[in-house]
């Protein structure tokens, strides 16, 4: 108790600047940079407003990140709950009066920025989850009550996302949440009976799909059915990753993207110009960074003493892969297309911040390492 | 310590499940880097010409076509800079205040600004409005003048079929204009190079020839972004102007056709009897061909086409006459051929006969006495034609007749409105009239009337194989690859009649000569038809036969107050006819003339032919130094 006592005691700043990851720091960065180059290439290589913005906030959620890095990790343990709710509470406000864009109303305008509090909830419900797997017995984890309790946590948000609808998102926080329900020992069992239980009944979920939500399954399937419609933005992502060959066509020489014919080319499909333009070398280039960038996650999960910091590292950095094999399977036909962003890569404020807060708390898990939370 | 041990216990669970997702991990990111390596290394190449075909657009240009020269190298259907005036909307900032300044600039009349609005909301903003087709030079200044004020314009340098000789060709060449819609689907070559603002061939020699005049598009190759608007030119690939077309023509002679058919009604073909080379064809009246390219305006085309004498009709090809006099070599020839008279044959002319209670006259009232073949020709007595006529019948004359290329073709396929024309003969008129042949029809066919239709060029040809001494030959308009002189021309002939029998008219030498001499004196001894018109000197001595067609039938009372040309009014005047050739001693051209209501041929036709005479045989030596080939498949 006495070492512990210790061990909590307050780091000096000196200390916890060398106990920072530097690896996993300038591989983000790295990250920033690369990102910031594509989006100027999205802008058809000019500084426009793509470029500004994005520059504007890694600007600020950069610094952001390390600030959290200084802070505690306990303090992400005592109000995980308190932050899930609040989520959940915006996202109530947002099904009710938030901004509507292109037939859904994920977002909320806070003046300065548009925020979409799902993005964020991809982060919370990871630090729930991670709180509530930290503090069980595990003799309860599998009991009928904790079950309900954890899958309770799951749906909410995801009904929520649902019905915006962002099906994506909603995805992406159903698979975060289950992870961390994975690492927290749920029986495999369980999971198996699940996924037996979904494959059997996905018909009857896809006849609930809106009528755009099965044509995109449907032109995945067969991209040729309607090429100049729904397939349209899978021919074309298809033929410009193609078309990038070995080396690419050269930076701010992709042809698909800059005589636009890549659909939403700074959002979804970021990874789609960066493969026309560095080829399949810079592709690989990408991945080996995000794998190094879910490695130094995993190792810093590793060597945390505390379970919570464990499930916590552990989990962000099986979203983080699955946010990344979801965009890339997706722009390469691979999935039918879900909107779902790239991290870091993609433009977009939430998606950015999220991503930020989570390699922050990471951070400082890394700081606070060798500290036990009760 | 129970929450410590319990502890201890969660992170051997967490460890290990980690381990079983970092394995998953793997194997999904082997998937993923195996999808990109398939679609950027494998199919790399497919992908890329996917992207290219996106990306890189192909424009046509018009073709530029050939220029059609007349046998001296003269380009007679050329190309001319002609300047136009677009419009691209996108860059036009006021659309209304523009149209305003280019109503006042270039006086365009309402309908017209209708016709650009609406074209501007049929088309893509950078697609441009062409509202100038053929500016003047002064209009274009004036563009270029105000440039600074009209934002969008676009004043632009482009090319037009020209006809430098106007309506001299007209009837040969044809013209060019927009195609219809019908046009570009049944024909395959313009199909293929169609664009906006192309002209086809509409008839003449412009259309018959399209495949060869049109030439192939210049290409632009552009990088257009999604929504197809051009980036920028990637290539720039010029087009082939279509063949160069020699033909035969002499435009000095077709000028000078022209001009001796001025404000006639009527038709000059001139031929060479031993290369068929066609020198001069002309149709009068003529109308300008330079009308057409923009698209004749109303007025014009109505002009044109009300004309009672009827310019639109090529008279050369399509104009059906009844050859007169003019077949009358033809009937002493065949007449020689069978038999049925020899030079010495007489015949008494009263200024009439009788058969079965008709009366067919001859055109000298008081008759010629007794005449010969040399003076029956020489005075065209009718009286001696009708007797020799009757004799033959008309099945035997018509073997004749068609031997020397009445009722058929002369130039075939080169022009689809040339008529075949009609020689008549009994199982013809059984199969057609569904009626028997009567004796009295035999006789005015020996004179040229009656049922029998020739065309001018059928004349002329028919002339030209008379000319010659009998022999086949194929009337030619093209300069094309044949390698032979006239001098080849004219010995191979010979050798193929040996050969090929049916290209020798005639059985025996001896018949074409008599006819020869005849229609000699016909022209050049006193009494002579066409005596009036002769030429002494020998150079250009040449030998000829009047024909005088009769409109409609002369009644007694016409007859007998013999009435003068002015009296009669001009649709019920005989059309005049002469054909000829020459120089006597040496043949080497022919020709036919018709003037339509020109009264008669010796009056009307026969001085015609002393003034071509002279001009086509004082340039007989220039022809024969122009070579005589192109390297051309036509």
């Amino acid at each position: 108790m006495i070492q512990r006592h210790s061990l909590n005691s307050d780091l000096s700043f000196i200390q916890k600047v060398k106990e920072l990851d530097y690896i996993l720091l300038i591989s983000i960065l790295i990250l920033s940079f690369v990102s910031l180059s594509v989006m100027y290439s999205t802008d058809g290589g000019e500084i426009l407003y793509h470029t500004k913005s994005h520059f504007s906030k890694i600007a600020i959620f950069f610094p952001l990140m390390i600030i959290i890095a200084f802070f505690n990790i306990k303090y992400w343990h005592t109000f995980a709950y308190f932050f899930y709710l609040i989520i959940i509470l915006l996202l109530i406000w947002v099904s009710f009066f938030g901004l509507k864009a292109s037939g859904s109303q994920r977002w909320m305008d806070l003046y300065l920025f548009v925020l979409q509090p799902s993005e964020l909830m991809k982060i919370s419900i990871i630090l729930c989850l991670a709180k509530y797997y930290h503090r069980i017995k595990i003799e309860n984890v599998n009991s009928f009550t904790g079950i309900i309790f954890v899958l309770t946590i799951i749906l909410i948000p995801t009904i929520f996302v649902v019905s915006q609808p962002d099906l994506g998102t909603s995805v992406l926080i159903a698979l975060s949440g289950l992870i961390v329900l994975w690492l927290g020992g749920v029986r495999v069992k369980y999971f198996i009976f699940s996924l037996i239980t979904f494959l059997i009944s996905l018909p009857f979920i896809i006849s609930f799909l809106k009528p755009y939500q099965k044509l995109r399954i449907l032109s995945f399937l067969n991209p040729d059915r309607d090429p100049l419609g729904a397939g349209y933005q899978i021919i074309q992502s298809k033929i410009a990753i193609g078309s990038g060959g070995l080396d690419g066509k050269g930076f701010l020489k992709g042809t698909q993207s800059y005589l636009d014919f890549l659909p939403e080319k700074h959002t979804d499909f970021i990874f789609t110009l960066f493969s026309e333009e560095f080829g399949f070398i810079g592709s690989i280039g990408l991945l080996i960074l995000y794998t190094i960038i879910i490695i130094r996650i995993i190792r810093i999960g590793a060597i945390s003493r505390s379970n919570f910091s464990k499930l916590f590292c552990f989990g962000f950095a099986f979203s983080i892969f699955i946010y990344i094999v979801v965009n890339l399977s997706m722009v390469l036909g691979l999935l039918p297309i879900v909107g779902s962003p790239l991290p870091i890569m993609s433009y977009g404020g939430s998606s950015m911040l999220a991503t930020m807060i989570g390699f922050g708390i990471v951070l400082s898990a890394k700081v606070n390492h060798k500290q036990t939370i009760a | 310590m129970i929450n410590e041990n319990s502890g201890i216990r969660k992170t051997d669970i967490i460890n290990r499940r980690m381990f079983i997702i970092g394995a998953a991990k793997i194997v999904v990111l082997a998937g993923i880097v195996a999808r990109l390596f398939s679609l950027q290394i494998n199919e790399n190449k497919k992908y890329l010409t996917l992207s290219d075909k996106n990306r890189i657009r192909e424009w046509k240009l018009p073709p530029t076509r050939g220029n059609i020269v007349d046998y001296f190298g003269n380009i007679i259907a050329g190309n001319l800079k002609v300047y136009q005036l677009h419009i691209i909307p996108e860059q036009v900032e006021n659309f209304n205040y523009l149209l305003l300044r280019l109503k006042t600039i270039l006086n365009l009349s309402e309908k017209k600004i209708q016709r650009i609005i609406k074209l501007k909301n049929k088309l893509k903003p950078w697609d441009s409005i062409i509202v100038s087709e053929n500016l003047s030079w002064s209009q274009f200044l004036k563009i270029n003048n105000f440039l600074y004020d009209l934002v969008g314009v676009k004043p632009v340098m482009t090319i037009s079929r020209n006809y430098p000789f106007s309506d001299t060709y007209t009837h040969v060449l044809g013209y060019v204009s927009q195609p219809t819609e019908q046009e570009i689907i049944e024909n395959e070559i313009v199909k293929e190079r169609f664009v906006p603002g192309m002209k086809i061939g509409k008839i003449g020699l412009e259309k018959t020839l399209e495949k060869h005049l049109i030439g192939t598009n210049a290409i632009q190759r552009y990088e257009v972004n999604a929504y197809g608007k051009r980036i920028n030119q990637l290539e720039y690939q010029k087009g082939l102007q279509g063949r160069k077309i020699r033909l035969t023509l002499d435009t000095e002679v077709q000028k000078l056709s022209a001009k001796l058919l001025k404000n006639k009604a009527g038709s000059i073909s001139v031929m060479d009897i031993y290369t068929g080379d066609i020198i001069a064809m002309y149709s009068s009246p003529s109308y300008d061909p330079n009308l057409f390219l923009f698209g004749i305006g109303h007025d014009e085309w109505e002009l044109i086409r009300n004309n009672p004498l009827k310019p639109l009709i090529n008279k050369t090809l399509s104009g059906l006459y009844s050859p007169g006099s003019t077949i009358k070599p033809i009937v002493a020839l065949s007449a020689l051929e069978n038999n049925i008279i020899n030079p010495s044959f007489k015949v008494k002319c009263t200024g009439k006969t009788e058969l079965y209670g008709q009366t067919f006259h001859c055109w000298k009232e008081k008759g010629h006495g007794f005449v010969n073949l040399k003076n029956a020709m020489k005075q065209s007595c009718d009286t001696y034609f009708y007797e020799i006529a009757r004799l033959l019948g008309v099945d035997r004359l018509n073997i004749t007749a068609k031997k020397f290329g009445l009722g058929k073709k002369v130039l075939g396929d080169y022009f689809d409105n040339e008529k075949q024309g009609l020689f008549p003969n009994t199982i013809w008129k059984r199969n057609k009239l569904e009626k028997g042949w009567v004796l009295g029809e035999t006789l005015i066919t020996g004179i040229g009337q009656g049922y029998t239709q020739t065309t001018p060029l059928q004349l002329c040809l028919m002339t030209a194989q008379i000319a010659n001494g009998g022999y086949k030959i194929k009337p030619k308009i093209i300069v094309n690859n044949n390698p032979l002189t006239v001098e080849e021309t004219r010995k191979a002939m010979e050798l193929q009649s040996l050969k090929a029998p049916n290209t020798k008219l005639f059985d025996d030498k001896k018949n074409i000569k008599i006819v020869q001499e005849a229609m000699f004196s016909s022209t050049n001894e006193r009494f002579g038809t066409s005596y009036r018109s002769r030429i002494d000197d020998p150079k250009y001595q040449f030998a000829g036969k009047t024909g005088t067609a009769q409109v409609k039938r002369i009644s007694k009372r016409e007859r007998e107050l013999d009435l003068k040309l002015e009296d009669i009014p001009y649709n019920d005047r005989d059309h005049a006819l002469y054909v000829a050739y020459g120089p006597y001693k040496k043949p080497r051209y022919a020709l036919s003339i018709i003037v339509e209501h020109g009264g008669s041929g010796s009056k009307a036709a026969a001085p015609m032919a002393k003034e071509l005479f002279k001009l086509i045989i004082d340039r007989n030596e220039m022809r024969n130094k122009q070579s005589n080939f192109e390297e051309v498949d036509i």
